[in-house]
């Protein structure tokens, strides 16, 4: 009983987590169809500048913002200069991505050293509760929180808000949308900043999990494919449930069959792109 | 990704009448400048770099040029440029590389190649016993080496009973954990609970969450950045369970960014800062003084690479050239004094050692590993008979076999 309530639990923290990494990748791809390869980078990136703002004497949630804002401006700038000349040119913009990661990696190396660095918990979150009689982690279920609050703020703006209106008929139809006047190309910088945001702020939420070292950014791009695989790219109720889905999957698949821990992972990915490439929790129209 | 090839011509002008005129002694070192393992790469070229500056660039009466090649830590690329430091740039001996799956990599074309490499952090057990390499010779234990100490320690001094083991996927994870294993089940203790998280996992939360909680003691099994993201995470879920570590969990070269955490965690090593023998200290100072850390393994195995590579040009009087010789040198060095102890190259290129049991305490406000207990003279073998070790598997995953595993 013990083992499947704790269990669950981590599920679920590695759910949070993952959603707050994977709602800006499958925003950007969304809308855009750009496969940001470079989401991974940003999402260390976001971290780092907020280790930095840490270390500069600030507190936790100023490095949340920082972590936000910088990789905000960053996503904008590789948008209006990069991005958009590639526009419709799938395999450019991937290799121009995957490219960025690299040089965001390297840069990273320079500037932040090699050695692994772990941010700290806030000092009001630290320590572990217990829930339901057994002791979980006090931050690993801010992160349930945080991940549930940006997943109803992001539904709101998408479904309540002018701007949302006009990037959904952005994703159904680009064209038409063009016909009516949306002016496409500030809507793409606007979600490929806000895709960008969610990534850096995620790299720092995620920080005092899981640390922040070289190879992050490599260890954590997979998780948001996966996610975007499974959630299908049309909508963030999908990607919601979609990261819940992996972080319980990837937690029982390693707890119960540790040997198979990334066949299970990635077993439920090969199956949706066979039968379901919408995603499995996807809208069902192509 | 190779993407620096420096060329670090490290002739100092004015340097010793003696060297001027001298034909160099070229050392090709292979390093990682990239990716997840650059912090070790970095740390090794502070280790090499270090001990060079300290002899004025010059051993054996022979300046010495460092041709400096980055191998990304991806094997394909360790080849290449093993290839190009022997080809192209001729060098005499090679320092490097840092994984053991790298030296793997080369074994084949260094045995073709006849270029004599000491290795300054590659611990992989068969490197140096059932596919020994006539010009391969370690700065470094081995993988087991000094965990077979501390698997005994564990069981008779520290009187554990039941353990449970954690550590990385991947073949040094195996082979620290099973020399530990070993020596612990054969003093009387019991492993009863093995798990292997892959190397580039997201969160060890749900590994944490599964150690028995009654077990005596847990043995974590890390490198690089993983010793301190489990160690995080273990504090994280309030387990007070002490913990064992192998020679990388609390490394001085992570050591440094971690917390309280870290505090009590008992491992071992052929090393530690906290070593007090005036060498030691001297050496540390050193360190300290250039790079503002204390020394860990990468840095401790560079620099003891470099000191092999001076002795045994001392013995030949610089004639590197002389391959056999060299190698031969290399291969029967014995140093009764060094910062780490006696150092001994046993007859299959793998020194006999000092292993440290060392426990994490703070102190002067840094965390340091602080030495419980001395065993002097270890060998790969340890306390077993040569033949005899070398007729068994080699340790991994499954050897040996853990029989005492509960459900």
């Amino acid at each position: 009983m013990r083992f499947w309530l704790i269990q669950s639990l981590n599920g679920l923290a590695l759910g949070g987590l993952l959603f707050l990494l994977s709602s800006g990748f499958s925003l950007i791809f969304g809308l855009m169809r750009v496969a940001n390869l470079s989401h991974g980078a940003y999402f260390m990136l976001g971290a780092y500048v907020g280790l930095s703002v840490l270390n500069a004497g600030y507190g936790f949630w100023a490095a949340v913002a920082a972590g936000a804002l910088s990789i905000a401006v960053l996503g904008a700038i590789i948008e209006r200069l990069l991005l958009r000349r590639l526009s419709g040119r799938t395999f450019s913009q991937v290799l121009v991505t995957l490219g960025i990661a690299f040089i965001i990696a390297d840069s990273s190396l320079l500037i932040w050293s090699g050695d692994p660095m772990p941010l700290p918990v806030p000092r009001a979150l630290m320590g572990a509760v217990p829930v339901f009689g057994v002791f979980f982690p006090k931050y690993r279920l801010a992160v349930v929180g945080i991940s549930i609050v940006t997943a109803v703020a992001l539904w709101a703006l998408l479904e309540r808000t002018r701007l949302g209106a006009m990037i959904r008929a952005g994703v159904d139809d680009m064209d038409m949308a063009r016909a009516l006047g949306i002016p496409v190309p500030r809507l793409f910088t606007a979600v490929f900043c806000l895709g960008s945001a969610l990534a850096g702020m995620g790299g720092v939420l995620g920080g005092p999990i899981l640390s922040v070292y070289p190879g992050l950014d490599m260890d954590m791009l997979p998780l948001a494919l996966i996610v975007l695989i499974l959630g299908g790219p049309r909508s963030v109720v999908g990607a919601f449930a979609a990261s819940f889905f992996v972080g319980f999957v990837y937690t029982f698949g390693q707890a119960l069959f540790p040997q198979l821990a990334y066949v299970i992972l990635f077993l439920p990915m090969v199956a949706a792109l066979v039968i379901r490439p919408s995603g499995l929790f996807g809208a069902q129209t192509a | 990704m190779h993407r620096r090839t420096l060329v670090l011509a490290l002739l100092a002008a004015g340097h010793g009448a003696l060297a001027a005129g001298k034909e160099p002694v070229r050392v090709g070192f292979l390093t990682v400048n990239s990716g997840a393992l650059a912090a070790g790469g970095r740390q090794m070229e502070e280790g090499l770099t270090l001990y060079l500056k300290e002899h004025g660039n010059t051993l054996a009466g022979r300046p010495i040029e460092v041709v400096t090649l980055d191998t990304a830590g991806q094997p394909a690329t360790t080849r290449t440029r093993t290839q190009e430091a022997v080809e192209r740039y001729k060098v005499h001996v090679i320092i490097g590389p840092l994984a053991a799956f790298e030296a793997l990599a080369i074994n084949d074309y260094i045995k073709q190649s006849k270029v004599p490499v000491i290795s300054p952090s590659a611990a992989a057990e068969d490197l140096t016993q059932r596919s020994p390499n006539p010009w391969f010779v370690r700065a470094v234990g081995t993988s087991a080496q000094p965990n077979q100490p501390l698997g005994e320690y564990a069981a008779k001094t520290l009187k554990y009973k039941r353990v449970a083991t954690i550590g990385d996927d991947f073949a040094f994870g195996h082979e620290t954990t099973a020399g530990f294993q070993r020596t612990f089940e054969e003093n009387g203790g019991k492993i009863v609970q093995k798990q292997w998280a892959p190397l580039n996992v997201a969160d060890y939360g749900s590994y944490v969450a599964a150690i028995k909680p009654d077990v005596d003691a847990v043995y974590a099994s890390f490198a690089g950045a993983n010793g301190l993201r489990f160690l995080r995470q273990y504090a994280e879920y309030g387990l007070k369970v002490p913990v064992l570590g192998n020679m990388t969990t609390v490394d001085e070269g992570i050591l440094k960014n971690m917390g309280d955490e870290a505090l009590g965690v008992v491992s071992c090593g052929w090393y530690t800062a906290a070593i007090d023998t005036p060498a030691n200290k001297k050496f540390v100072q050193a360190g300290r003084a250039a790079y503002g850390a204390d020394p860990g393994y990468y840095t401790v195995g560079a620099y003891t690479a470099a000191m092999f590579l001076d002795l045994a040009l001392q013995k030949v009087k610089g004639k590197v050239e002389d391959k056999d010789a060299f190698m031969k040198a290399l291969r029967s060095l014995d140093i009764p004094d060094s910062f780490r102890g006696p150092i001994k190259i046993d007859d299959h290129g793998n020194p006999v050692l000092t292993v440290y049991i060392r426990k994490v305490e703070r102190k002067d406000g840094r965390l340091q590993n602080t030495v419980i207990q001395t065993y002097p003279n270890v060998s790969q073998f340890w306390k077993y008979d040569p033949k005899t070790f070398l007729s068994q598997p080699v340790y991994s995953r499954e050897y040996p076999k853990a029989a005492n595993l509960e459900q």
